[in-house]
Order: C-alpha cells, then structure tokens, then sequence
C-alpha cells in the first residue's frame, strides 16, 4: 500500500508513539510571532524553563500589530523582541525587515519539501504549499515546540483534490480555493491534510500555490500540501544552489520522493474543474458562503482590502495595479494596499504598482496583518463592507459589525472601481488569465 | 488536574469561532485574566446574554458541530479557563481548537449528535447543571437539582493523560 506525501513526512518525523495514533514529530521550523509566542514565553519564563530547542530552526517576525498602536501591543512586541536577542535567533525580523509571517518566511527559503512546521498561527497551512507539513497549533503546542522541537499529532487522513481543466479569464487560485472550501464545507477537512494536485496546481506558481494552501484552515483542514516539483525547486534554489552543488536535477530528485505513490489512500477524492469556476466571493459569515460575483447585484462597499498572507504578494499587487490603473477609487470608497513583506513593498514600488494604487485613491500601507483581523491599519466601522483578499469573513473579524466579501486580488480591485461588488471580467481585457497588461473595458 | 463540571451554558449553534469566543482586539493581553470580561462578547445568538456568563457562573458550554474553528488562538481556551469554564461538549471541534484545550488541560468532549439533541431538549425544562466521572467515563446532567440524564464519554488515551497531566508542557517536558 502506498503512502501520501503526508503519511512520509510524518513517517521521517517520528519521534515517538505514546498512544496508538497519536505521532509525535520532530520539528524541522517553529516560527513565532508576537501575538501567540508572548504568552508561551512568558510561561516558560515562570517555569524557570527559558531555553530554545534550536536557535536555527526558531524564526520570528512582528507582523501583526506593527508598529505598534498602543501600549499593549508594543508590550507584545517587546516581550518576542527581548526573546529573540536572548537566545540569538538571527532569523527575526523586526520592524523595517518585517513582513506578514507566511509571505516573509518563504520568501527567506526557510521552507522545504518535506519539512515539518508549527506556528502558533492557523494560516501555518500556508506553507504546505512547498511539499512540507505545516500545521497551525496553539500557544501551548507553540511552547513545547519551541523548548523541545516536537508536537503531537492525530494520524493523518488526506482528501484529495484533483484540479483540472484550464483557468478561465478573470477566475484566480483565489476562485479555486474558494470553490473548493464551498463544496468542503467549513469543517469537511477536520482532522484531514488537503492535498492539492492535478494540472492546474502542477501549473501554478509558489505564489498561487500558497494562496492555495493558505485557506486550507478554512475549510477545517490540518494543513493543505502541494507536490513539490520544478516550479518548487525554482523557487527555492537561490537557498538551496549551495547545498546541492548547483546539481539542479539532484534537488529535483530530493523534491520529489516526497511525492505521494499512486496507490496511496485516500480519504476522500474529489475533482475540480476550473473550467466550470467564474470569479466569486464570500456573503454572510463564513468562507464556504460562496456566490459568483456576477450574481451578487448592488452590494456596495466602503472599502477594499488588498493585502494578507493569502493574497499580498506581488503577482497579487501586480494583478490588481492591472485593473486599477487609470482609474479612481469610486467616490466614498476607501482603497488599503498592504504589501506583505518590504522586498515585496520595495519590488511595488520600484515596478510603479505603488504609484497606480496611489493616483487611483489607496493608501499603501507597511507590511502588517493588521487589518485582517480587525488589530490595526483599516478596522471597519458598525456596519460597513469591505471587499477584501484576506482569509476569513466571520462577524466582526474587520471590526465589530463589520462585513467582509473575500475575493481575488483582480475582484477586490474591480469592486474598488465600481463601489460594489463586481465581477472583474468587466474591467480586463481578454487573454490568457494571469497576465498582467490588463486594460478596462467599460466603466 | 482541573476541576470539571458545573452549571451548563447551552449555545444552540454550530461552527463558533474563536472570533466569537474572544474578539482578536484583545489579544494584545499578556495575562489571561485579562480576557476574562471578554469572553463571548460578540456572539450574536437568541437568548444569550454574555453578562449571563459572570452572573451564572458557568462551568461547561454544551455547543453543536465544529466549535472553535477559525484561528489558532489559545486566547480562547484562555478565556474559557479565567472564567472556570474547564469543558466543553459539542459534536465536534475544529483540530487546533480540540487540542488547545487538552494541551491545557481542560476537556473538549466530543458526543454523537443525538446525545447533544437530548442536552439542548434537557436545557428547556430549567437550569441544567453537569457532574463528571472521568475514571467511569460518565456525565451525569440534573436539571434543576434533579439527576434526570447520564451519557457516557470517552476521551483518547492520549487526551486522557493530557488531563491528568494538567497539560502538554508538563507531560512533554517529563518525557522528550
């Protein structure tokens, strides 16, 4: 019987087996940021037990109240600050290198195929983009994690989505997850690792890849995992070129025997054909409250949100600056762009998508998480809606009374224009979907 | 080891999210008992009043499927735990949810839909209060003073030592 690239890593992983089905792995990447980490820190402390498992395999980041707004949250701040120079973790980032955690620590090359990863944050599924186990935990998970480099698991179950057909114009991996979540429901994938295969996900960029990963967590999932595969290696070779003597094809050899056999079992089995997807959005208060954009008629907004660790990317920025430019935010529409890490802002900036953003009404904001959470840097009002590329809609998640339609980068942008939610068909000119030299059609 | 059970606070929905049980504005807290006025503050739900929470003095949520999805957030397990809220029974739980709880030793009890029907029928008649036998692995309800039910539990082995433990820090640090 075969293995899923999950049952693999977790197999390599084993620590121990206390109970039957419960696996305690050895951790290759704890990360850490300052909003879940202070408190395991803090009880370690009392414990008389401040020690790090690994000064090298600990990472950290203040990303999501930054800089702070007030007293607490530069408490917060401090107390991860203080930590890290305690126990010399050279891999944190602090403000002026902050970025949001699961865009900035791919970004650095600290995820490989095959990896196992915590954090005390539930979009961790993110980087099972890169072929690794990546799981969201809480702060006490967190804190053994961090004093002793192991966490417990369940045995996993993998559904597995198989993604096919070719991606219509204006529908994004953005669509695709949100479709996915939609027939998954918000806790189908309880207790299961997803893993995203098929064509289409072998066709994806890492940044696309991640976007997909990224709402995993939202449709009750473990973690999410794609294959890794050349587009991986790729992407990862500027850390890796090193290690592997630039043999390129030996990396792509190590990548792939993580692969899952073609008799592994699943759980579930499900197909996806993207050709039957048009641009959506969530309505109401939950990510599998899906509706196509063309049918949500007159659902006008107060702001839109184009930032996160699911969609501030640069191939987001560069998505949306495509269908913004040239254009004005609608009157009494108010436009936030946070670009998730400084390479990415820097990257914006130099390509001018900073500018298109700027002439057209937004603020562009530092890399943060803030507003997705309602923490800081565009908190909605009693009230108010917001077309936003983040994560998650529940009540109040923008701020208290506030509504958020999850969408793509293009529609988010679109919906800007238009003051209302929009199908971004409307405002793209037609081609291959992705490409980024978009011009409106109507207005 | 914690103490379990107390009086029932019923909360007839499925999928609470952590959101609901304490919003993220507060988790800037650096102490738990600062979440302690907070908890639930934001739930929008028929019949429930969050100052219900200080003025009952609830010990167990009895809730419907997948409570406590959405972050990763211990802050909600926190929350319950300041306010000596240590159970909770529900259908089901989101994983990291689940775990959190066990990791702190408290109890997130899982029972079949029927059961949890029979509880919310139970919670019209008067004010419902549950007793635990955790080594029996009974839970036994009375309404109004009155023993009317007992269901019965069981917990993975693995969240078994966890509660006796008081925690996963205490049992990981014991044994790796």
């Amino acid at each position: 019987m075969g293995k899923t690239i999950t049952e693999k890593i977790f197999d390599a992983h084993l620590r121990d087996e206390p109970f039957a089905g419960t696996r305690v792995l050895s951790l290759d990447v704890v990360m850490c940021h300052e909003i879940t980490t202070p408190l395991a820190i803090m009880d370690l402390v009392w414990r008389k037990k401040d020690r790090v498992f690994d000064t090298n395999r600990i990472k950290a980041v203040i990303d999501h109240v930054t800089p702070s707004k007030d007293t607490e949250s530069a408490t917060q701040a401090k107390i991860l600050r203080d930590w890290a120079h305690r126990h010399g973790i050279k891999d944190f980032f602090d403000i002026g290198s902050n970025g949001v955690c699961h865009a900035i620590f791919p970004e650095k090359g600290f995820i490989r195929p095959g990896f196992t990863v915590i954090m005390g944050d539930s979009h961790t599924c993110t980087h099972g983009a890169f072929g690794a186990f990546a799981a969201g935990v809480g702060t006490t998970d967190l804190e053994v994690g961090i004093l002793k480099g192991v966490c417990a698991f369940r045995a996993p179950k993998t559904i597995r989505v198989n993604v096919t057909g070719s991606m219509p114009q204006g529908v994004f991996a953005k669509d695709v997850i949100l479709e996915i979540i939609r027939r998954l429901t918000v806790n189908g994938a309880t207790d299961h690792v997803i893993e995203f295969a098929g064509p289409v996900i072998a066709a994806m960029t890492m940044d696309e890849r991640m976007t997909i990963c990224n709402m995993a967590i939202e449709a009750g999932g473990t973690s999410g995992v794609c294959m890794p595969d050349a587009v991986t290696r790729d992407f990862l070779w500027p850390f890796v070129k090193d290690e592997y003597r630039n043999d390129t094809a030996q990396a792509l050899a190590d990548f792939t025997k993580w692969h899952s056999d073609a008799d592994a079992v699943y759980a579930i089995s499900v197909t996806v054909d993207v050709a039957e997807i048009e641009p959506v959005a969530t309505v109401g208060y939950k990510p599998d409250q899906v509706k196509k954009l063309k049918d949500l008629k007159d659902v006008k907004i107060d702001q839109v949100y184009i930032g996160s660790c699911t969609n501030g990317r640069l191939s987001d920025l560069t998505i949306a600056a495509g269908i913004v430019k040239g254009t004005k935010l609608a009157p009494g529409v108010r436009g936030i762009v946070s670009p998730a890490t400084p390479n990415i802002f820097r990257a914006a900036m130099e390509q001018g998508l900073l500018d298109i953003f700027m002439d057209a009404g937004y603020c562009v904001t530092n890399p943060t998480c803030g507003a997705c959470l309602g923490m800081s840097n565009g908190v909605l009002a009693e009230g108010e809606v917001c077309a936003s590329t983040t994560n998650r809609n529940f009540f109040g998640r923008m701020g208290k009374g506030g509504m958020v339609h999850l969408m793509s980068p293009a529609s988010a942008a679109a919906s800007g224009i238009a003051g209302k939610l929009t199908d971004p068909r409307g405002y793209m000119s037609t081609g291959k979907t992705g490409e980024h030299g978009t011009k409106r059609s109507k207005r | 080891m914690k103490s379990f059970g107390g009086p029932v606070l019923f909360l007839n929905r499925s999928d609470i999210n952590t959101d609901e049980i304490i919003p993220a504005k507060y988790l800037t807290a650096v102490s738990k008992d600062d979440l302690k006025p907070h908890l639930l503050e934001d739930l929008k739900l028929d019949g429930f009043e969050p100052s219900s929470i200080a003025n009952k003095g609830f010990r167990v949520i009895v809730s419907q499927a997948n409570f406590g999805c959405g972050s990763s957030r211990e802050h909600a397990p926190w929350a319950l735990e300041v306010n000596q809220i240590t159970m909770v029974i529900a259908e089901s739980y989101a994983r990291i949810f689940r775990q959190n709880m066990f990791n702190g030793g408290m109890m997130a009890i899982e029972l079949p839909a029927s059961d949890i029907d029979s509880l919310f029928a139970l919670s019209k008649s008067g004010a419902v209060s549950c007793t635990v036998k955790l080594e029996s692995g009974k839970l036994c309800f009375s309404v109004d003073g009155h023993e009317t039910k007992t269901i019965s539990f069981s917990l993975s082995p693995f969240d078994e030592a966890l509660v006796k433990a008081g925690g996963w820090v205490e049992y990981a640090d014991a044994r790796y």
